[in-house]
Protein backbone atom coordinates (compact mmCIF):
# COMPACT_ATOMS: atom_id res chain seq x y z
CA UNK A 1 0.00 0.00 0.00
CA UNK A 2 1.92 2.96 -1.15
CA UNK A 3 -0.38 5.44 0.31
CA UNK A 4 -0.50 4.62 3.99
CA UNK A 5 -4.28 6.62 4.14
CA UNK A 6 -5.33 4.98 1.38
CA UNK A 7 -6.48 1.66 3.14
CA UNK A 8 -10.14 0.33 2.07
CA UNK A 9 -13.19 0.92 4.06
CA UNK A 10 -13.51 -0.71 6.94
CA UNK A 11 -10.48 -3.33 6.07
CA UNK A 12 -12.58 -4.60 3.57
CA UNK A 13 -10.48 -6.91 0.76
CA UNK A 14 -11.83 -6.29 -2.89
CA UNK A 15 -11.55 -10.52 -2.85
CA UNK A 16 -11.72 -14.01 -1.90
CA UNK A 17 -9.80 -16.63 -0.59
CA UNK A 18 -7.27 -14.11 0.12
CA UNK A 19 -5.87 -16.73 2.92
CA UNK A 20 -4.51 -18.11 -0.03
CA UNK A 21 -2.02 -15.86 -0.55
CA UNK A 22 -0.26 -16.19 3.27
CA UNK A 23 2.14 -18.32 3.71
CA UNK A 24 1.60 -20.07 7.80
CA UNK A 25 4.24 -22.95 6.96
CA UNK A 26 6.73 -21.18 8.78
CA UNK A 27 4.64 -21.30 12.15
CA UNK A 28 5.26 -25.10 11.98
CA UNK A 29 7.46 -26.60 14.85
CA UNK A 30 6.07 -30.37 13.91
CA UNK A 31 6.12 -31.45 10.45
CA UNK A 32 3.63 -34.56 9.11
CA UNK A 33 5.09 -37.16 7.26
CA UNK A 34 2.82 -39.49 5.25
CA UNK A 35 3.65 -43.15 5.04
CA UNK A 36 2.35 -43.89 1.70
CA UNK A 37 2.34 -48.02 2.38
CA UNK A 38 0.08 -47.58 5.14
CA UNK A 39 -2.58 -44.77 3.67
CA UNK A 40 -5.77 -46.64 2.70
CA UNK A 41 -6.57 -43.40 1.17
CA UNK A 42 -10.04 -43.04 3.62
CA UNK A 43 -9.43 -39.25 3.56
CA UNK A 44 -10.54 -38.40 7.08
CA UNK A 45 -7.21 -35.95 7.54
CA UNK A 46 -8.71 -34.30 4.31
CA UNK A 47 -12.08 -33.43 6.21
CA UNK A 48 -10.20 -33.12 9.41
CA UNK A 49 -7.41 -30.40 8.37
CA UNK A 50 -8.75 -27.20 9.43
CA UNK A 51 -6.24 -25.37 6.58
CA UNK A 52 -7.19 -27.36 3.72
CA UNK A 53 -3.57 -28.36 4.00
CA UNK A 54 -4.19 -31.78 2.38
CA UNK A 55 -3.58 -32.33 -0.82
CA UNK A 56 -5.66 -35.13 -2.54
CA UNK A 57 -5.61 -36.23 -6.52
CA UNK A 58 -8.16 -38.53 -8.25
CA UNK A 59 -9.60 -39.08 -4.86
CA UNK A 60 -6.49 -40.32 -3.31
CA UNK A 61 -3.84 -39.00 -0.65
CA UNK A 62 -1.00 -37.51 -1.89
CA UNK A 63 0.74 -35.06 0.87
CA UNK A 64 0.48 -31.98 2.63
CA UNK A 65 0.56 -28.52 1.28
CA UNK A 66 3.54 -27.51 3.44
CA UNK A 67 3.30 -23.67 2.33
CA UNK A 68 -0.04 -23.70 4.64
CA UNK A 69 0.22 -26.27 7.37
CA UNK A 70 0.72 -25.03 10.29
CA UNK A 71 1.68 -28.59 12.10
CA UNK A 72 -1.01 -28.87 14.40
CA UNK A 73 -1.23 -32.66 14.47
CA UNK A 74 -4.72 -33.01 14.19
CA UNK A 75 -4.47 -35.24 10.76
CA UNK A 76 -1.99 -37.47 12.64
CA UNK A 77 -4.34 -37.50 15.52
CA UNK A 78 -7.25 -38.93 13.49
CA UNK A 79 -5.54 -41.31 11.24
CA UNK A 80 -7.60 -44.40 12.28
CA UNK A 81 -5.66 -46.72 14.88
CA UNK A 82 -5.51 -49.07 12.64
CA UNK A 83 -3.37 -47.61 9.84
CA UNK A 84 -1.89 -44.62 11.33
CA UNK A 85 -0.04 -43.70 8.26
CA UNK A 86 0.57 -40.47 9.51
CA UNK A 87 3.56 -39.18 11.92
CA UNK A 88 4.46 -35.78 13.48
CA UNK A 89 8.43 -35.00 13.24
CA UNK A 90 10.54 -32.21 14.93
CA UNK A 91 10.94 -29.58 12.03
CA UNK A 92 14.50 -29.20 13.85
CA UNK A 93 15.47 -32.70 12.58
CA UNK B 1 -49.93 -3.69 20.19
CA UNK B 2 -52.58 -1.63 18.40
CA UNK B 3 -51.79 1.94 18.43
CA UNK B 4 -54.36 3.97 18.89
CA UNK B 5 -53.95 7.81 17.03
CA UNK B 6 -55.47 11.06 17.63
CA UNK B 7 -54.88 13.22 14.53
CA UNK B 8 -51.46 11.66 14.74
CA UNK B 9 -50.53 11.83 18.35
CA UNK B 10 -50.50 8.46 20.73
CA UNK B 11 -49.81 7.89 24.06
CA UNK B 12 -47.05 5.72 24.15
CA UNK B 13 -43.94 4.39 26.20
CA UNK B 14 -40.48 4.76 25.32
CA UNK B 15 -39.98 1.52 24.51
CA UNK B 16 -43.47 1.33 22.27
CA UNK B 17 -42.15 3.94 20.43
CA UNK B 18 -39.22 2.61 19.72
CA UNK B 19 -39.98 -0.81 18.67
CA UNK B 20 -42.75 1.30 16.38
CA UNK B 21 -40.24 3.33 14.93
CA UNK B 22 -38.40 -0.17 14.28
CA UNK B 23 -41.48 -1.60 12.43
CA UNK B 24 -41.49 1.40 10.35
CA UNK B 25 -38.53 1.10 9.24
CA UNK B 26 -38.63 -2.55 8.42
CA UNK B 27 -34.75 -3.29 9.28
CA UNK B 28 -34.13 -7.01 7.03
CA UNK B 29 -32.83 -8.42 10.22
CA UNK B 30 -33.33 -7.95 13.89
CA UNK B 31 -30.95 -10.03 16.21
CA UNK B 32 -32.02 -9.64 20.05
CA UNK B 33 -31.93 -11.16 23.20
CA UNK B 34 -34.06 -9.09 25.76
CA UNK B 35 -32.80 -7.60 28.74
CA UNK B 36 -34.95 -5.00 31.53
CA UNK B 37 -35.60 -2.63 30.49
CA UNK B 38 -35.53 -2.65 27.04
CA UNK B 39 -37.47 -5.58 27.22
CA UNK B 40 -40.58 -4.32 25.34
CA UNK B 41 -38.51 -2.88 22.89
CA UNK B 42 -38.06 -6.58 21.45
CA UNK B 43 -41.76 -8.25 22.46
CA UNK B 44 -43.46 -5.87 20.94
CA UNK B 45 -41.24 -5.68 17.59
CA UNK B 46 -41.50 -9.57 17.94
CA UNK B 47 -45.49 -9.16 18.03
CA UNK B 48 -45.00 -6.78 15.17
CA UNK B 49 -42.92 -10.17 12.90
CA UNK B 50 -45.57 -12.25 14.01
CA UNK B 51 -48.52 -10.76 12.59
CA UNK B 52 -46.47 -10.08 9.61
CA UNK B 53 -46.39 -5.72 9.92
CA UNK B 54 -42.50 -6.04 8.78
CA UNK B 55 -40.75 -8.45 6.44
CA UNK B 56 -37.85 -9.04 9.06
CA UNK B 57 -35.80 -12.03 10.18
CA UNK B 58 -36.09 -11.82 13.76
CA UNK B 59 -33.33 -14.14 15.20
CA UNK B 60 -33.34 -14.98 18.73
CA UNK B 61 -30.34 -15.79 20.33
CA UNK B 62 -28.69 -17.29 23.15
CA UNK B 63 -26.88 -13.78 24.95
CA UNK B 64 -26.03 -10.38 23.59
CA UNK B 65 -22.80 -11.25 22.81
CA UNK B 66 -24.21 -13.76 20.18
CA UNK B 67 -26.89 -11.02 19.22
CA UNK B 68 -24.26 -8.33 18.31
CA UNK B 69 -22.13 -11.02 16.42
CA UNK B 70 -25.34 -11.49 14.65
CA UNK B 71 -25.52 -8.17 13.86
CA UNK B 72 -22.78 -8.16 12.93
CA UNK B 73 -23.11 -10.50 10.17
CA UNK B 74 -25.88 -9.72 8.72
CA UNK B 75 -24.79 -5.64 8.48
CA UNK B 76 -21.72 -8.15 6.44
CA UNK B 77 -23.92 -9.91 4.28
CA UNK B 78 -25.61 -5.96 3.32
CA UNK B 79 -28.72 -5.83 5.51
CA UNK B 80 -30.26 -3.19 7.66
CA UNK B 81 -30.00 -3.94 10.64
CA UNK B 82 -31.41 -2.96 14.13
CA UNK B 83 -31.17 -4.52 18.12
CA UNK B 84 -31.94 -3.51 21.25
CA UNK B 85 -30.49 -3.89 24.75
CA UNK B 86 -29.43 -2.64 28.05
CA UNK B 87 -26.72 -2.82 31.27
CA UNK B 88 -25.49 -6.06 31.50
CA UNK B 89 -26.45 -6.19 27.76
CA UNK B 90 -24.60 -4.48 26.51
CA UNK B 91 -21.47 -5.17 28.92
CA UNK B 92 -21.61 -8.55 27.21
CA UNK B 93 -21.42 -7.33 23.42
CA UNK B 94 -18.66 -5.09 24.25
CA UNK B 95 -15.64 -7.12 22.83
CA UNK B 96 -18.16 -7.04 19.40
CA UNK B 97 -19.14 -3.46 19.65
CA UNK B 98 -15.95 -2.24 18.57
CA UNK B 99 -15.61 -4.99 15.74
CA UNK B 100 -19.17 -3.53 13.93
CA UNK B 101 -17.63 -0.35 14.11
CA UNK B 102 -13.86 -1.08 13.06
CA UNK B 103 -15.49 -3.02 10.02
CA UNK B 104 -17.61 0.14 9.53
CA UNK B 105 -21.15 -1.71 9.55
CA UNK B 106 -23.84 1.15 10.33
CA UNK B 107 -25.83 -1.00 12.98
CA UNK B 108 -28.70 0.53 14.68
CA UNK B 109 -28.76 -0.11 18.42
CA UNK B 110 -31.15 1.10 20.98
CA UNK B 111 -29.93 1.27 24.61
CA UNK B 112 -32.47 1.82 27.25
CA UNK B 113 -29.63 3.16 30.11
CA UNK B 114 -29.64 0.96 33.16
CA UNK B 115 -27.01 1.18 36.03
CA UNK B 116 -24.20 -1.78 35.84
CA UNK B 117 -23.92 -4.53 38.49
CA UNK B 118 -22.82 -4.80 41.63
CA UNK B 119 -25.06 -4.35 43.54
CA UNK B 120 -27.56 -5.41 40.80
CA UNK B 121 -29.99 -2.88 39.57
CA UNK B 122 -32.31 -2.74 37.11
CA UNK B 123 -32.98 1.32 37.29
CA UNK B 124 -31.51 3.78 35.32
CA UNK B 125 -28.23 5.47 35.03
CA UNK B 126 -25.56 5.70 32.17
CA UNK B 127 -22.95 3.57 33.03
CA UNK B 128 -23.69 1.43 30.43
CA UNK B 129 -23.34 3.38 27.54
CA UNK B 130 -20.90 5.36 28.93
CA UNK B 131 -18.69 2.30 29.06
CA UNK B 132 -19.17 1.92 25.61
CA UNK B 133 -17.93 5.83 24.82
CA UNK B 134 -14.85 4.49 23.58
CA UNK B 135 -16.08 1.63 21.21
CA UNK B 136 -16.50 4.19 18.10
CA UNK B 137 -20.15 3.68 18.28
CA UNK B 138 -21.68 7.29 17.56
CA UNK B 139 -24.37 8.10 20.28
CA UNK B 140 -27.42 10.08 20.69
CA UNK B 141 -29.19 10.30 23.87
CA UNK B 142 -32.78 11.87 24.59
CA UNK B 143 -34.60 13.41 26.30
CA UNK B 144 -38.16 12.39 25.58
CA UNK B 145 -40.12 9.51 24.08
CA UNK B 146 -40.55 11.88 21.49
CA UNK B 147 -37.17 12.64 21.04
CA UNK B 148 -36.08 8.78 21.25
CA UNK B 149 -38.28 7.74 18.70
CA UNK B 150 -37.01 11.24 16.31
CA UNK B 151 -33.36 9.98 17.10
CA UNK B 152 -34.15 6.29 15.79
CA UNK B 153 -35.54 7.59 12.95
CA UNK B 154 -32.65 9.73 12.19
CA UNK B 155 -30.12 7.25 13.23
CA UNK B 156 -30.57 5.17 10.18
CA UNK B 157 -29.81 7.63 7.42
CA UNK B 158 -26.68 8.96 9.95
CA UNK B 159 -24.94 5.59 10.46
CA UNK B 160 -25.96 4.12 6.35
CA UNK B 161 -24.32 7.94 5.16
CA UNK B 162 -21.99 7.13 2.93
CA UNK B 163 -19.35 9.33 4.55
CA UNK B 164 -19.93 7.66 7.71
CA UNK B 165 -20.87 4.13 7.28
CA UNK B 166 -20.88 3.56 11.41
CA UNK B 167 -23.06 1.94 13.59
CA UNK B 168 -25.30 3.91 15.82
CA UNK B 169 -26.45 3.96 19.63
CA UNK B 170 -29.59 5.74 20.77
CA UNK B 171 -30.06 6.19 24.07
CA UNK B 172 -33.31 6.51 26.77
CA UNK B 173 -33.15 6.43 30.33
CA UNK B 174 -34.63 2.90 31.28
CA UNK B 175 -38.00 3.07 33.45
CA UNK B 176 -38.29 7.23 33.39
CA UNK B 177 -38.61 7.06 29.66
CA UNK B 178 -39.19 3.52 28.41
CA UNK B 179 -42.11 2.90 30.49
CA UNK B 180 -43.71 6.35 31.20
CA UNK B 181 -46.06 6.72 28.48
CA UNK B 182 -46.05 10.48 26.84
CA UNK B 183 -48.29 11.81 24.13
CA UNK B 184 -46.13 11.42 21.08
CA UNK B 185 -46.34 12.63 17.47
CA UNK B 186 -45.99 10.06 14.88
CA UNK B 187 -45.06 10.11 11.82
CA UNK B 188 -47.03 8.04 8.82
CA UNK B 189 -45.38 4.66 7.76
CA UNK B 190 -44.73 6.33 4.62
CA UNK B 191 -42.75 8.94 5.74
CA UNK B 192 -40.09 7.14 7.44
CA UNK B 193 -39.90 4.89 4.57
CA UNK B 194 -39.56 8.13 2.83
CA UNK B 195 -37.04 9.61 4.85
CA UNK B 196 -34.60 6.24 5.58
CA UNK B 197 -34.62 5.63 2.25
CA UNK B 198 -33.32 2.04 0.61
CA UNK B 199 -30.43 0.97 2.32
CA UNK B 200 -27.48 -0.72 -0.04
CA UNK B 201 -24.27 -1.97 1.16
CA UNK B 202 -21.21 -0.78 -0.68
CA UNK B 203 -20.10 -4.53 -0.40
CA UNK B 204 -21.95 -7.89 0.98
CA UNK B 205 -20.92 -11.09 1.65
CA UNK B 206 -23.59 -12.46 -0.56
CA UNK B 207 -22.89 -10.96 -3.88
CA UNK B 208 -21.09 -14.09 -4.99
CA UNK B 209 -20.02 -12.71 -8.14
CA UNK B 210 -17.53 -9.97 -6.46
CA UNK B 211 -16.05 -12.41 -3.38
CA UNK B 212 -14.64 -9.78 -0.24
CA UNK B 213 -12.84 -10.51 2.35
CA UNK B 214 -14.39 -8.92 5.68
CA UNK B 215 -12.58 -8.97 8.93
CA UNK B 216 -9.51 -9.77 7.78
CA UNK B 217 -6.21 -9.25 10.08
CA UNK B 218 -4.26 -5.93 10.07
CA UNK B 219 -0.77 -6.24 11.55
CA UNK B 220 1.33 -2.86 12.04
CA UNK B 221 2.04 -2.24 8.57
CA UNK B 222 -1.32 -0.70 8.37
CA UNK B 223 -3.54 -1.30 11.45
CA UNK B 224 -3.25 2.35 12.76
CA UNK B 225 -4.19 3.75 8.94
CA UNK B 226 -7.18 1.74 9.55
CA UNK B 227 -8.08 2.82 13.08
CA UNK B 228 -7.21 6.80 11.33
CA UNK B 229 -9.45 6.08 8.60
CA UNK B 230 -12.29 5.41 11.38
CA UNK B 231 -11.51 8.60 13.37
CA UNK B 232 -11.95 10.67 10.65
CA UNK B 233 -15.33 9.91 9.87
CA UNK B 234 -16.26 9.11 13.47
CA UNK B 235 -15.45 13.12 13.60
CA UNK B 236 -17.23 14.16 10.20
CA UNK B 237 -20.34 12.37 11.32
CA UNK B 238 -21.06 15.46 13.40
CA UNK B 239 -21.73 17.40 10.26
CA UNK B 240 -23.82 14.44 8.98
CA UNK B 241 -25.74 14.48 12.23
CA UNK B 242 -26.81 18.36 11.76
CA UNK B 243 -27.29 17.38 7.59
CA UNK B 244 -30.14 14.71 8.42
CA UNK B 245 -31.97 17.10 12.13
CA UNK B 246 -32.32 19.49 9.01
CA UNK B 247 -33.78 17.42 6.96
CA UNK B 248 -36.09 15.93 9.49
CA UNK B 249 -37.11 19.43 10.48
CA UNK B 250 -38.25 20.41 6.66
CA UNK B 251 -40.29 17.60 5.99
CA UNK B 252 -41.76 17.30 9.80
CA UNK B 253 -41.14 19.92 11.49
CA UNK B 254 -39.27 19.28 14.47
CA UNK B 255 -36.00 20.57 15.15
CA UNK B 256 -32.63 18.86 16.61
CA UNK B 257 -29.34 20.00 17.04
CA UNK B 258 -26.13 18.73 18.52
CA UNK B 259 -27.61 19.59 21.97
CA UNK B 260 -30.55 21.85 23.56
CA UNK B 261 -30.07 24.69 25.38
CA UNK B 262 -32.89 26.27 27.62
CA UNK B 263 -32.50 30.06 28.49
CA UNK B 264 -28.95 29.35 27.86
CA UNK B 265 -28.17 32.63 25.62
CA UNK B 266 -28.06 35.57 28.44
CA UNK B 267 -27.28 32.42 31.46
CA UNK B 268 -24.31 33.09 34.01
CA UNK B 269 -24.82 30.00 35.34
CA UNK B 270 -25.91 26.76 34.15
CA UNK B 271 -26.02 22.64 34.62
CA UNK B 272 -24.63 20.45 31.72
CA UNK B 273 -26.90 17.44 31.76
CA UNK B 274 -28.04 14.28 29.50
CA UNK B 275 -30.96 12.67 29.04
CA UNK B 276 -34.66 12.67 30.81
CA UNK B 277 -32.74 14.52 33.83
CA UNK B 278 -33.07 17.45 31.36
CA UNK B 279 -36.35 18.10 32.09
CA UNK B 280 -36.91 18.15 35.80
CA UNK B 281 -33.77 21.03 35.17
CA UNK B 282 -35.40 22.27 32.79
CA UNK B 283 -38.36 22.83 35.58
CA UNK B 284 -35.81 24.33 38.37
CA UNK B 285 -34.32 26.79 35.41
CA UNK B 286 -38.09 28.48 34.83
CA UNK B 287 -37.95 28.55 38.78
CA UNK B 288 -34.85 30.38 39.45
CA UNK B 289 -36.25 32.78 36.67
CA UNK B 290 -39.06 33.86 38.65
CA UNK B 291 -36.64 35.09 41.35
CA UNK B 292 -33.99 36.70 39.13
CA UNK B 293 -31.50 34.02 38.56
CA UNK B 294 -29.66 33.74 35.33
CA UNK B 295 -29.89 30.43 35.15
CA UNK B 296 -29.57 28.07 32.10
CA UNK B 297 -29.56 24.81 30.90
CA UNK B 298 -27.18 22.67 28.42
CA UNK B 299 -28.37 19.28 27.03
CA UNK B 300 -26.34 17.31 24.91
CA UNK B 301 -27.89 15.10 21.96
CA UNK B 302 -24.74 14.03 20.56
CA UNK B 303 -21.88 12.93 23.28
CA UNK B 304 -19.86 10.55 20.39
CA UNK B 305 -18.10 11.98 18.65
CA UNK B 306 -18.39 15.09 21.37
CA UNK B 307 -18.72 18.36 19.71
CA UNK B 308 -16.15 20.16 22.23
CA UNK B 309 -16.16 22.99 19.70
CA UNK B 310 -19.71 23.96 19.79
CA UNK B 311 -20.14 23.21 23.43
CA UNK B 312 -17.42 25.47 24.60
CA UNK B 313 -18.71 28.21 22.09
CA UNK B 314 -22.08 28.18 23.95
CA UNK B 315 -20.90 27.78 27.12
CA UNK B 316 -17.92 30.16 27.14
CA UNK B 317 -19.25 33.36 28.24
CA UNK B 318 -20.91 31.67 31.87
CA UNK B 319 -19.26 32.49 35.03
CA UNK B 320 -20.23 28.86 36.49
CA UNK B 321 -21.58 25.31 35.43
CA UNK B 322 -22.34 22.10 36.68
CA UNK B 323 -21.82 18.87 34.59
CA UNK B 324 -23.78 16.40 36.15
CA UNK B 325 -23.31 13.20 35.65
CA UNK B 326 -25.64 9.85 35.86
CA UNK B 327 -22.40 7.44 35.65
CA UNK B 328 -18.95 7.79 37.59
CA UNK B 329 -15.66 7.31 35.60
CA UNK B 330 -14.54 5.28 39.31
CA UNK B 331 -11.47 7.68 40.43
CA UNK B 332 -11.21 9.53 36.80
CA UNK B 333 -11.30 12.98 37.22
CA UNK B 334 -15.24 13.47 37.71
CA UNK B 335 -17.78 12.22 35.64
CA UNK B 336 -17.59 11.49 31.96
CA UNK B 337 -19.40 14.18 30.33
CA UNK B 338 -17.75 16.11 33.13
CA UNK B 339 -14.04 15.45 32.16
CA UNK B 340 -14.57 16.12 28.36
CA UNK B 341 -16.70 19.63 28.50
CA UNK B 342 -14.11 20.87 31.43
CA UNK B 343 -11.43 19.82 28.88
CA UNK B 344 -13.24 21.24 25.52
CA UNK B 345 -13.60 24.35 27.92
CA UNK B 346 -9.70 24.76 28.42
CA UNK B 347 -9.05 26.71 25.50
CA UNK B 348 -11.80 29.80 25.93
CA UNK B 349 -10.20 33.03 27.25
CA UNK B 350 -12.09 33.26 29.93
CA UNK B 351 -12.44 30.35 31.16
CA UNK B 352 -15.45 29.31 33.42
CA UNK B 353 -15.70 27.61 36.64
CA UNK B 354 -16.68 23.96 36.45
CA UNK B 355 -17.91 21.48 38.87
CA UNK B 356 -18.52 18.10 38.94
CA UNK B 357 -21.52 16.67 40.17
CA UNK B 358 -22.61 12.76 40.41
CA UNK B 359 -26.26 12.00 40.63
CA UNK B 360 -29.10 9.84 40.24
CA UNK B 361 -27.08 6.37 39.97
CA UNK B 362 -29.04 3.11 40.19
CA UNK B 363 -32.19 5.41 39.72
CA UNK B 364 -32.28 7.50 42.66
CA UNK B 365 -34.64 10.39 41.87
CA UNK B 366 -33.47 13.41 40.89
CA UNK B 367 -35.65 16.17 41.80
CA UNK B 368 -36.61 19.69 41.02
CA UNK B 369 -34.92 20.30 44.75
CA UNK B 370 -31.85 18.90 43.81
CA UNK B 371 -31.18 20.97 40.17
CA UNK B 372 -32.13 24.30 42.47
CA UNK B 373 -29.74 23.18 44.95
CA UNK B 374 -26.61 22.75 42.65
CA UNK B 375 -27.59 26.34 41.05
CA UNK B 376 -27.54 27.81 44.17
CA UNK B 377 -23.68 26.25 44.74
CA UNK B 378 -23.35 27.72 41.38
CA UNK B 379 -24.63 31.27 42.17
CA UNK B 380 -21.77 31.12 45.19
CA UNK B 381 -18.99 29.85 43.17
CA UNK B 382 -20.04 32.82 40.17
CA UNK B 383 -20.25 35.48 42.98
CA UNK B 384 -16.78 34.59 44.51
CA UNK B 385 -15.18 33.04 42.02
CA UNK B 386 -14.24 30.28 44.28
CA UNK B 387 -14.93 26.68 44.00
CA UNK B 388 -15.39 25.13 47.07
CA UNK B 389 -16.05 21.31 45.99
CA UNK B 390 -14.96 20.78 42.62
CA UNK B 391 -16.30 16.95 42.57
CA UNK B 392 -19.00 15.11 44.98
CA UNK B 393 -21.82 12.82 44.62
CA UNK B 394 -25.18 14.15 45.03
CA UNK B 395 -28.87 12.61 45.65
CA UNK B 396 -27.44 10.90 48.37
Amino acid sequence: MADKKAVPLGGVIPEGGTADGYSTGGWRKLRPVLNKEKCTNCLICWVMCPDSAVITEDGKMIGFDLEHCKGCGICAMECPDKVKAIKMEEEAD
Amino acid sequence: MAITMTKGQAGLTGNSAIAYAMKQINPDVCPAYPITPSTAVIEEFASYVADGAVTTELITVESEHSAMSACIGAAAAGARVMTATSSQGLALMWEMLYIASGMRLPIILTDVNRALSAPINIHCDHSDSMGARDSGWIQLYSETVQEAYDNLIQAVRIAEDETVQLPVMVCLDGFITSHAIENITLLSDEEVQGFVGEYNAKTTLLDIDHPVTMGAMSLPENYIDFKFQQSEAIARSKDTVLKVAEDFEKRFGRKYGLFEGYRLEDAEIAIVILNSAAGTTKVAVDELRKKGLKAGLLRPRLFRPFPFKELAEALKDKKAIAVLDRADSMNGFGGPVFNELRSALYDVPKRPKVVSRIYGLGGRDYKVKDAIAVFEELKTIAETGMVDTLQKYITI
